[in-house]
């Protein structure tokens, strides 16, 4: 465990791996220091930010992560969000082409593994997920669309990924999904969370 | 923030919106890691002076004027502040001063003109702006698109219900806006992957405020600073003040409503208090920086009561 400091406020916590990223990030939010205001995951770091007024808030936490105990890594997981996708999107038989695939054999790659949720972030909901099968690793578009429609699902190289809400963006988009990740009126209002499992489905 | 005020009893006509005015308080903390910027205004000195002056609670909302201010009729009156970039204001046509809490009456006119320094002020009315708020906060999300649009013409925003008496303190002198900040920084997270000849430029050169700056954060023009590894960086949380640096060299410095992630290293972080500064610097303002040890910055911080 590498701690860096990340200004005055904040504190970039670095681990191993993104599974240790997770159980960190749990471990902490038992913990529920009155101090913090932000644990931020990502790929390898836990960024944990820290309200001003609360001095020695980083210097405690500091002193307490390496003896800290982390919560088993099921412990962490739940159960997997299912997402129901209609697999129409305008770029699934490019998709196909470049992968030297059938679009049915993309469908059932995309729809066979288990998927973690790294972390949330670009826009609110917006899921990071590991776990693609590598044939279906493709290159961005060229030229970004200017409007993506919420619900669609994309790939863009190791990544794939659903929009919460419309934007632009150059990610081959291969179907579609009815489930609203992110809605302020829910609580929480994120579908998903940080060290989530998913699963693609067929949409019946 | 919850369990302000949302009887909304007043209200505001907008009838001129300014380049762009729109709903702040102090964002939404805590939500970082379902991908909700913090948000909020982006000069909380500032924006804390107002609602001080008017005695409202730390967390109401204002307005957030950017370079060149609304027209607003108090249809209900009261007291009003108005802080942070100068601004020519008036109201009814006469003079209205800055950084003082003042008595306004039903119907009167506050025209807030161009900023001629500084890029934002703060309007505090007594009783807070009471839209609905989203997520905890009525504030606007201009990265995310969560609460209020914008102040467009002919919008009518409610106003809560204004506590009986007057404000404590009435008068807040502040000092002008300074024309070329020095902003304080700590080293890291990522300076490791960076040359030494980066870390002495970026303390060595006076940074252009580039136009395309915004409430995310402030692009500055300069010489490129070189990483010492070419390594992609897996993406990682990101701080209020972070200096990112891009593949091109040239650093964006986070402002309150920044990203909660990102995939560039941040080769230093700003210290909170003089993130003001940053906030009220305009396109071609010149920025200097200095590393300061981080209990440095904490002790400033902690002084500052920010």
């Amino acid at each position: 465990m590498n701690l860096r400091p990340a200004g005055e406020r904040a504190l970039l916590v670095e681990v191993d791996d993104l599974e240790t990223v997770h159980r960190l990030h749990a471990a902490l939010r038992t913990l529920d220091h009155p101090g913090v205001t932000e644990l931020v995951p990502g790929y390898r770091t836990l960024l944990v930010v820290a309200d001003p007024t609360h001095a020695g808030t980083l210097d405690e936490l500091a002193a307490a992560l390496p003896t800290l105990e982390l919560p088993p890594a099921e412990a962490v997981a739940g159960d997997p969000v299912e997402i129901p996708v209609r697999y129409d999107g305008e770029d699934l038989d490019e998709v196909a082409h470049l992968t030297g695939l059938d679009a049915g054999e993309v469908v059932r790659r995309h729809t066979a593994p288990e998927y973690t949720v790294a972390f949330l972030g670009f826009s609110p909901g917006f899921p990071y997920l590991v776990g693609l099968d590598p044939a279906l690793e493709v290159p961005r578009r060229d030229t970004p669309r200017t409007s993506i429609p919420a619900g669609s699902v994309g790939l863009a190289g190791t990544q794939t990924g659903i929009y919460p809400s419309a934007s632009p963006g150059g990610w081959r988009l291969i179907g579609r999904t009815e489930v609203t990740l992110f809605d302020p009126a829910r609580d929480p209002p994120a579908l998903l969370a940080p060290g989530g499992r998913l699963r693609f489905t067929v949409a019946g | 923030m919850t369990g302000g005020p949302v009887g909304g009893r007043g209200s505001i006509l907008v009838r001129q919106p300014g380049l762009l005015t729109t709903v702040q308080d102090l964002g939404r903390p805590g939500l970082a890691h379902l991908g909700v910027p913090t948000g909020g205004a982006v000069d909380r000195r500032a924006f804390a002076l107002a609602n001080r002056l008017v005695g409202n609670p730390a967390g109401a909302a204002a307005l957030e004027i950017t370079v060149a201010g609304p027209e607003l009729e108090l249809e209900t009156g009261g007291w009003v502040a108005l802080t942070g970039g100068r601004a020519e204001a008036t109201l009814d046509g006469r003079p209205f001063p800055m950084d003082v809490a003042v008595r306004t009456s039903a119907g009167q006119v506050l025209a807030v003109g161009q900023l001629t320094s500084g890029l934002r002020a703060y309007l505090a009315m007594r009783g807070g702006i009471a839209v609905d708020p989203v997520l905890g906060s009525r504030a606007t999300d201009t990265l995310a698109g969560l609460g209020p649009p914008p102040l467009a013409s002919g919008a009518r925003l409610p106003v809560g219900d204004q506590a009986p008496g007057d404000p404590f303190q009435q008068v807040a002198p502040t000092p002008g806006v300074d024309p070329e900040p020095l902003l304080r920084a700590v080293r890291g997270p990522r300076d490791d992957l960076f040359t030494d000849d980066a870390l002495a430029t970026l303390i060595a050169t006076a940074w252009t405020v580039s136009s395309d700056s915004d409430r995310t954060g402030i692009r500055l023009e300069g010489p490129a600073l070189e990483r010492r590894h070419q390594v992609e960086l897996a993406s990682e949380g990101m701080a209020e003040g972070s200096l990112q640096v891009p593949p091109d060299g040239h650093p964006i410095l986070f402002l309150a409503n920044h990203p909660t992630t990102g995939g560039y290293p941040v080769i230093a972080v700003v210290a909170g208090p003089d993130l003001p500064l940053a906030a009220q610097s305009r396109p071609g303002t010149r920025l200097r920086f200095r590393f300061v040890p981080v209990e440095a910055a904490r002790d400033a911080a902690a002084g500052a009561g920010a």
